[in-house]
């Protein structure tokens, strides 16, 4: 017998049931799936903006608002004026084409390296529960931009922030239809309280996130 | 396993005793502060415990359901009777792909497993990239603490540490020691052929594995290699992306007191076409190990466990001993239950008594395991299995015996009691007492005032 067999068949034999499944067991598991029903929620303020602004700052999230996506390059070049960053960095590819040249800056549509210190990206939604940014990849959505640089800047539209992560996942089934190889909740910069519960900014992933909200 | 023996040395060791004080702070008080965001916070946590009891109600169908759904998006899963078979596997993963160096994130199945050595003898380069399990790596020590491995080090040991290993200048800002430790580790992650991560669940709709992490090296092992396994027990499997998401918003909670963990990463499948980044290859093992024995009887409570670390937090005994104390991979509450039904209750000593029933880890727990209740189950089983000491069988037939006939207890009671109050000295203290020195070495136990319970109860029902 194979360890599959095994362990299937020692839960049944450890539980009184017969070794092999009824098809009412195996119905009744397929049709909660299908129905995937919510449990209790908190609540959550019907300002979703308001909400996930505030949270954001909780987890040391910076958020800005903008006009528009042509504002970005311009936001961008403030803040890392601002922070003293470097002009450089890579985005997303849906954003090379944005005028960065103009604002003086150096911006690649393409997968982070090691060497990026900064990285550009959209986000597929945004929690207001939490203040967390939700990322799936994919061939234009690569996980490495908002992981390997130390500054991560995320360009959010207000449209797509909800209020919490079940609403997401509706938005998920309804736009994807399927689950990416990747799902990335994202709260705030990468952390660590590891040495005596000292929390410290930027452990392995970036230290520090910047969020720029579009209408 | 010698729980007492160990617990002299644990309490008499300053630095540990220093270390542990901050744990009570920050996550006790941390998850007070937390749930009370959650205005149903209640309700919250009767639907946790539902949503465990559901899959391991039906917990072969689900997992059923599980490997279908993972192998659809091209993950190969494979099953584990034990320890060493998780060993085996990970071996031949590594040897089929041609891999050299493993990274891994925190995992506490591979500790169960000692899988690190396993690779090492195989001639494989493994590196720990959880700040914490790094830290014991390179000091050669096992975690004392299933979410916090560290808690039992200060920052002057960790800065020794990394000025010997690291053959480097001696830092001791904590900040400096971690981007210490970031820069030697960010050429391991870009290096490695192989990522080992744990699953903090796995879900049977999706055929996901998902891991919450803060550090962000969960998010670079699962994403860098070209070969990722995630390895966890077989009981981390939940129905939907809703129930997982209701778990969620209680293990962050009550793990570190924070809302949400910085990262939640669901990785399902390996890398599509089309991707641009992710592993080639993707494997899951599923871990009996154990498990299956706490299934279908008084235990089964116990494997709805999501590994929080709530219970130890809370735990009067482990605040003051630590994790290594308890001897193996899980201390406090859920170690005493877990360690007994995995390794045996014949190997694990002391484990079902380091415990004062006070309750605390049943309160704490967010899917409400009623551990003191467990404890108290592995208790009867030592004794009706002849484990406990001759001394104390025969004291407790004894007791049982005399608990039976009530004249001859309330004279001995009587006796007693009067017997204690003349022991006592004049601020009513007694300072010693023959065959029970464990009540009176380190401190004074109040004598009795004279009359028993039963006397008293009386003489108020008459004067009444």
């Amino acid at each position: 017998m194979s360890a599959r067999a095994n362990i299937l068949a020692r839960i049944r034999t450890r539980q009184g049931k017969a070794v092999t499944p009824r098809a009412a067991e195996q119905d009744k598991v397929a049709q909660f799936i299908a129905e995937h029903p919510q449990s209790p929620r908190p609540y959550v303020d019907a300002d979703l903006v308001a909400r996930f602004r505030d949270r954001a700052l909780n987890l040391t999230t910076s958020v800005e608002d903008i006009a528009s996506l042509q504002d970005l390059p311009a936001a961008v070049a403030r803040y890392l004026t601002e922070k003293q960053l470097p002009k450089t960095a890579v985005c997303w590819p849906d954003y090379a084409m944005l005028d960065w040249a103009g604002q003086g800056l150096q911006v690649e549509g393409r997968p982070a390296c090691d060497t990026d210190l900064v990285g550009i990206t959209g986000a597929f939604c945004a929690l207001a529960e939490t203040g967390t940014l939700m990322m799936c990849s994919g061939r234009d959505t690569p996980a490495t931009t908002s992981l390997l640089p130390e500054t991560h800047i995320a360009v959010v539209s207000k449209s797509r922030i909800v209020a919490g992560m079940e609403d997401a996942w509706v938005l998920l089934r309804r736009d994807i239809g399927t689950m990416p190889r990747a799902v990335n909740f994202i709260s705030g910069p990468s952390r660590t309280a590891d040495i005596e519960q000292t929390v410290t900014l930027g452990a392995h992933g970036p230290y520090r996130v910047h969020v720029l909200l579009i209408p | 396993m010698h729980f007492k023996a160990r617990v002299g040395e644990k309490l008499a060791d300053v630095k540990l005793q220093s270390a542990l004080k901050k744990l009570q702070g920050n996550f006790v008080k941390g998850r007070a502060d937390r749930i009370t965001e959650l205005d149903n916070f209640h309700e919250i946590r009767d639907a946790a415990a539902a949503i465990r009891d559901r899959t391991l109600a039906n917990l072969d169908v689900y997992l059923d359901t599980f490997e279908r759904n993972a192998k659809a998006r091209g993950t190969v899963v494979h099953w584990a009777e034990t320890h060493d078979d998780v060993n085996r596997i990970v071996r031949e993963i590594a040897a089929q792909h041609g891999v050299r160096k493993v990274i891994k994130s925190k995992s506490m199945v591979t500790e169960e497993c000692a899988l690190n050595d396993a690779l090492i003898d195989a001639g494989l380069e493994v590196v720990e990239t959880d700040l914490g399990e790094y830290i014991l790596q390179l000091a050669q020590e096992p975690p004392s603490h299933i979410v916090a491995p560290v808690v039992h080090k200060t920052r002057d040991e960790v800065s020794d540490l990394f000025a010997e290993k690291h053959n480097a200048p001696r830092l001791t800002d904590i900040p400096a020691l971690c981007r210490e430790a970031r820069e030697k580790l960010r050429p391991h992650f870009l290096s490695a052929d192989m990522g080992v991560s744990g699953a903090n669940f796995v879900i049977a709709e999706t055929g996901s594995t998902l891991i919450v992490t803060n550090e962000g090296n969960g998010r670079l092992v699962t994403t860098l290699p070209k070969v990722h396994v995630a390895i966890t027990g077989i009981e981390k499997v939940v129905a939907t992306l809703e129930d997982v998401t209701t778990l969620l918003r209680l293990l962050p909670r009550h793990g570190t007191g924070q809302s949400i963990t910085n990262y939640i990463s669901v990785t399902t499948g390996a890398r599509r076409e089309g991707d641009s980044d992710g592993p080639e290859h993707f494997h899951v093992i599923l871990v009996d190990a154990g498990r299956t024995k706490l299934l279908g009887g008084d235990m089964q409570e116990m494997l709805r466990c999501i590994r929080c670390g709530a219970c130890m937090n809370h735990c009067p005994v482990y605040q003051s001993v630590g994790g290594h104390a308890y001897g193996w991979v899980y201390p406090g509450p859920m170690g005493s239950v877990l360690t007994p039904t995995y390794v045996g209750l014949q190997n694990a000593g002391d484990l079902p008594n380091a415990a004062t029933l006070c309750g605390q880890c049943h309160v704490a727990c967010p899917v409400k395991i009623p551990l003191p209740e467990l404890l108290r189950k592995l208790r009867e089983q030592q004794f009706e299995l002849k484990l406990k000491p001759w001394f104390e069988m025969y004291a407790l037939r004894a007791w049982g015996w005399l608990a039976q006939h009530s004249w001859l207890y309330s004279m001995t009671t009587r006796l007693q009691a009067r017997l204690l109050k003349s022991a006592a000295d004049d601020r009513g203290m007694i300072r010693s007492l023959p065959f029970a020195g464990g009540w009176t070495d380190r401190r004074d136990l109040p004598a009795p005032e004279g009359r028993t319970f039963r006397e008293l109860y009386r003489a108020a029902s008459k004067n009444g």
